[in-house]
């Protein structure tokens, strides 16, 4: 088999990536390591929200309904972790499929909860089909750079999972 | 790509079920090695199993060990299903230093106990190919050849296909015993040497390979350094005795 170590020596330098030649991937997927796709919302409190605005941030985006059990059982988690880390350049964007739900009902459930962070409305789940959303919830944690880093699909998620995730992210410099 | 599947209430993630059904055949194909090299059959599946629990632990106390503050707030996290919350390596360092004290302590024969291990763990790599091509993971850089897929916005190397084809002529070439293994082990390092060529050739074409220095490609460095163990120990355990022919 020396033969084989040989040629893979070979092949190894030859196909190294040249510097011109980035790993970084081009273009706006729902994917681990892509760019997180854009999305303008208007907010459950009026106004409305960007993702591209938020560069610089941490920000979580949880897709949500009211009627889903585990999106209903995370939600406190993920209030509570905001809270804690707002200040350090957390952003959540509590993204509701409303589409599937109602506003009435998203409303009643972030008042339930107390939900401090921003309550975004897909009224004809555009976002959820760009971010290809097959399950409720779905979270995509994504770095100061607009990069896609964790993807979790179900729930709930427990604190301690979004924590992690959190400060991983807010522990990389800018 | 298929990553989930829907199941009323519950969400199958796809994936995870192939690499299952993997572990499942290939703890069959285990079985049936133990018996052909006459090893005790509960000794190994007892091997396979505190390696395993061994390793997922490991892996998640490593992950949890990065984040301390975190999960001695929320200890019982520990025990959450969630696979993002795995850290790999140390799950396999583990989980084979676990095995090895199991068979130390149970005095199996450490080299015949790999021979029985790898056709079981050849087929698991086909599962990591089909786990791999379900979830789009370990998907290749873009191009424009023919039989390019179309996969996260761009057309792309096939690799997971490529995987699962080497990894099945790699399960063809262990389980034939094509190549002679004249000693204890070497079955073992045969199937490692080979699954290293074929990381190295495949890496070649992914798009998302972790870049070590200067260009190079960490999975090929780490390959070739595997496939030098490997052929030191193929030369040093080879003809020392008369193994399998024994065996016959």
């Amino acid at each position: 088999m020396t033969w084989a170590l040989i040629l893979g020596m070979v092949w190894t330098v030859i196909s190294r990536v040249s510097p011109d030649q980035s790993q970084a991937q081009a273009g706006s997927v729902p994917k681990e390591g892509f760019a997180a796709p854009d999305f303008t919302l208007s907010l459950l409190d009026g106004g409305e929200i960007s993702l591209s605005e938020l560069r610089g941030k941490v920000v979580l985006v949880n897709f949500w309904t009211s009627w889903c059990p585990p999106c209903r059982k995370e939600m406190p988690a993920i209030e509570s972790v905001y809270r804690s880390y707002k200040d350090m350049g957390l952003v959540v964007i509590g993204l509701n499929l409303t589409a599937q739900d109602s506003k009435q009902d998203a409303a009643l459930f972030a008042q339930e909860v107390g939900v401090t962070f921003p309550i975004a409305l897909d009224l004809d789940n555009s976002v959820g089909n760009l971010y290809r959303v097959t399950a409720l919830p779905t979270s995509f944690f994504i770095d100061r750079k607009g990069v896609i880093r964790s993807v979790i699909v179900g729930g709930p998620m427990s604190e301690a999972v979004i924590r992690s995730k959190v400060e991983e992210l807010l522990r990389e410099d800018q | 790509m298929f990553p989930y599947l829907r199941l009323g209430p519950f969400l199958l993630q796809m994936p995870l079920f192939a690499l299952l059904v993997g572990l499942w055949v290939g703890l069959t194909f285990i079985e049936k090695e133990a018996a052909r090299l006459k090893l005790n059959k509960e000794k190994i599946n007892n091997l396979v199993f505190y390696g395993l629990i061994g390793g997922i632990v490991f892996a998640r106390l490593a992950y949890a060990a990065q984040y301390a503050s975190v999960y001695i707030s929320n200890p019982f996290s520990l025990f959450s299903l969630n696979t993002n919350t795995l850290l790999p390596e140390a799950g396999l360092i583990f989980g084979i230093l676990i095995a090895g004290i199991y068979a130390y302590r149970q005095k199996l024969s450490f080299r015949n106990s790999m021979d029985v291990l790898a056709p079981g763990l050849a087929f698991f790599m086909i599962m990591i190919g089909v786990s791999h091509l379900l979830s789009g993971n370990a998907y290749g850089a873009p191009t424009r050849a023919p039989w390019a897929v179309y996969l996260w916005s761009d057309y792309r190397q096939p690799t997971q296909l490529y995987e699962i084809f080497f990894a099945l002529v790699v399960f063809m070439i262990v389980l034939s015993r094509m190549i002679p293994a004249n000693a204890p082990g070497l079955r073992f390092i045969q199937f490692i040497a080979l699954s290293a060529i074929a990381r190295v050739f495949i890496e070649a074409f992914r798009g998302d390979s972790a870049i070590l220095i200067d260009g190079y490609r960490t999975a090929q460095v780490v390959g070739l350094t595997i496939l030098v163990v490997c052929l030191t120990l193929l030369r040093n355990w080879e003809g020392k005795d008369e193994h399998e022919s024994k065996i016959g």
